[in-house]
């Protein structure tokens, strides 16, 4: 296979992971829009079968579609995370990875003799330690990517397993109490955000991986006092929203419904009561269909910060609008901003639609899904911004000093 | 001889007590406004669940009589605390059935066995989510006509919840209670609490939604019983 092709090849698989892991936020997203995180107790057995096994009856049953379906769903990203890593380190990914595979089997049987309270975790990390063995094994004697191409995919490699990890943490140690917090909420909140964020490594590894930035990299782009100010608009946005995610996954693992249950206002006021007084009064008013729990003045509180948080994401993302107007339309920036203006504006709807829908677990999910794709919106803007940004400010320099050549190409890598 | 005079003593003491004690009876009503209920709407959209219930699925948060009775309140006598003959009395039976708990609200003395039935043609899961320390919590599956699930809770704890995670619609609440002295109002809003020795006590009444925390009137207990009606405050 010739390099080309090759890089073809894996700027596809890329693609294939990111999208399947775009799935599995979403299939997340439903299992804690519908509540039903703990709908199979144990973990990484599913009703005491193999997990692979499961009989389809019990699979196709309530809330236990969802998330076995979501463990399932999971397993396969992780093989494929695992193949794309070999991908991407090519022939030298092998030894590593046939290491890592026989010191996770190892540890995985090591971990089974412990005793039944980490009978779980040896199973899981002696599984996963099989299908890093195979990754190893498999020969293909491709070269590696350019960097840093291959740390990402080690970097992915440690993620999906750490993903992994704590989302059955979260189901076995769900009514665990680490100072009056029950580890199955801080795991799921970990969880949430952290899924995010290796969704954004994946697309950004899809992004590296792909001939349109390998040809963007070769060209010069001019820079401005302008563009540097873009780049700082569209890191500060970008931060935003994913502390916004970060309250939004809060929220979500408190299965407290709807903190608020109207929209625009807050208990029919712009800032509501948060007296004790008044969320006695609420939980009074409270009829809760799933999620039947009392809500706090710390729930609302932190629903009104969700709230505010939006309306300056909003507006930052309106100002990177602004200020990319006038930009050349060669890096795709003003358009990447109009997109991102755009996934906003909807987001803010979806959020305001889960309000009135009662926080109906599709739209609750939609919120969840184009969050995500915000975020990867935003991060791949950052890049764009300051990897051509930095590579003209640098010629910048070099031009200074008389090292510059005009019209030659910046070589940086990917 | 001793020994025996002693007994005779105790028991006639016992006697005289159980002699003299009153039951405890009254209503509670509702004031205010109560939300209204809402559809289960996922239980009729599920498509086994759906199928095994008759009419619209309906939340039963304040189940209201014509005059206001209010059913599914918890009246608790206070002070007779470490009473509990939880170990010996018959077990509370919680069945589910049309993918819903019944009862939803019930009170069990601490260590008291309750059984949950499965009546379903589905498998459900059974989870006890208490928030008292020394209660355990549990999370057991159940598959259609599997045999009862038993649990039981060493501390007093007000609406304990019971969830299923397969089914995240349906919930039970039990208060669990360190004596016997305790009842839950009818759809009348009535209740009598039994046998309860003489004295003056705090009796408090407690509704999940309407006063968690409950509502408290003093009573004295004689052979004649005592009454208590309450009034819970929706605002």
């Amino acid at each position: 296979m010739t390099p080309s092709k090759s890089q073809s090849w894996l700027h596809r698989f890329a693609v294939l992971t990111a999208l399947a892991t775009l799935g599995l936020v979403v299939l997340g997203g439903l299992v804690t829009s519908h509540g039903v995180g703990m709908a199979v107790p144990d973990w990484p057995t599913s009703y005491g079968y193999n997990m692979f096994a499961l009989p389809v009856s019990t699979w196709l049953t309530g809330g236990v579609f969802h998330e076995h379906t979501h463990r399932l769903w999971a397993s396969a990203v992780g093989v494929l995370v695992v193949a794309l890593t070999r991908g991407l380190g090519g022939r030298k990914a092998c030894f590593p990875l046939l290491l890592t595979g026989v010191a996770e089997i190892a540890a995985g049987l090591v971990l089974l003799k412990l005793g039944a309270d980490w009978r779980g975790t040896g199973h899981f990390l002696s599984g996963i330690g099989g299908v890093v063995l195979l990754g190893g094994m498999v020969w293909v004697k491709n070269a590696p990517a350019s960097k840093p191409l291959p740390l990402l995919g080690w970097v992915a490699f440690v993620l999906v397993q750490l993903q992994g990890l704590l989302g059955g943490l979260r189901v076995v140690l769900d009514a665990q109490l680490v100072a009056d917090v029950r580890l199955g909420t801080a795991f799921g909140i970990v969880h949430g955000c952290l899924g995010q964020a290796f969704l954004v490594l994946l697309c950004v590894i899809a992004l590296f991986t792909s001939g349109w930035w390998r040809e963007r990299s070769k060209v010069q782009q001019g820079t401005s006092p302008m563009e540097a100010v873009t780049g700082r608009l569209f890191l500060a946005a970008t931060i935003l929203i994913f502390l916004q995610l970060m309250m939004g996954a809060t929220m979500r693992h408190q299965h407290a419904g709807l903190a608020i249950p109207d929209f625009p206002l807050a208990y029919g006021k712009l800032w509501p009561d948060t007296s004790a007084e008044a969320v006695a009064g609420y939980n009074q008013q409270r009829v809760e269909i799933t999620a039947a729990n009392a809500i706090t003045s710390f729930q609302i509180w932190l629903q009104m910060l969700h709230r505010i948080m939006a309306v300056g994401i909003l507006v930052a993302v309106a100002a990177v609008v602004w200020a990319t107007r006038r930009f050349d339309a060669a890096v795709s920036l003003r358009r990447l901003a109009m997109a991102w203006l755009g996934l906003i504006l909807v987001q803010v709807a979806l959020g305001a639609w889960t309000i009135w829908s009662n926080k109906a677990a599709d739209v609750a999910t939609a919120h969840v899904l184009v969050g995500a794709l915000s975020l990867v919106t935003g991060v791949f803007g950052c890049i764009i911004c300051f990897r051509f940004i930095g590579a003209a400010q640098a010629q910048s320099v070099s031009k200074s000093t008389g090292t510059y050549a005009p019209g030659a190409p910046v070589t940086a890598n990917p | 001889m001793k020994m025996t005079l002693t007994l005779a003593a105790v028991a006639s003491f016992a006697a005289l007590h159980v002699a003299n004690a009153g039951n405890i009876t009254g209503k509670v009503t509702l004031s205010g406004t109560p939300p209204p209920e809402k559809e289960i709407t996922p239980l009729k959209d599920d498509a086994t669940c759906g199928k095994l219930t008759s009419g619209t699925p309906m939340t039963k948060f304040y189940v209201v009589g014509p005059n206001k009775e209010l059913a599914d309140v918890v009246v608790v006598v206070k002070g007779l605390e470490g009473k509990s003959t939880g170990a010996s009395a018959a077990p509370a039976v919680v069945d589910q059935k049309g993918c819903e708990y019944t009862p939803q609200i019930f009170a069990v003395q601490t260590g008291q066995k309750i059984a949950v039935k499965n009546s379903d043609p589905v498998m459900h899961n059974v989870h006890s989510t208490p928030t008292v320390a020394g209660n355990a919590e549990e999370n057991k599956g159940q598959m259609a006509g599997a045999a009862d699930l038993n649990f039981s809770f060493a501390k007093p704890e007000n609406f304990l919840r019971f969830k299923c995670d397969v089914h995240p619609w349906m919930f039970a609440w039990v208060t669990v209670v360190d004596h016997p002295y305790y009842a839950v109002t009818a759809k009348d809003g009535s209740f009598t609490i039994k046998d309860v020795p003489p004295g003056k006590y705090k009796v408090v009444a407690l509704h999940r939604k309407g006063a968690p925390t409950g509502v408290e009137k003093d009573v004295e207990v004689t052979a004649d019983g005592a009454k208590a009606d309450f009034t819970i405050e929706v605002k």
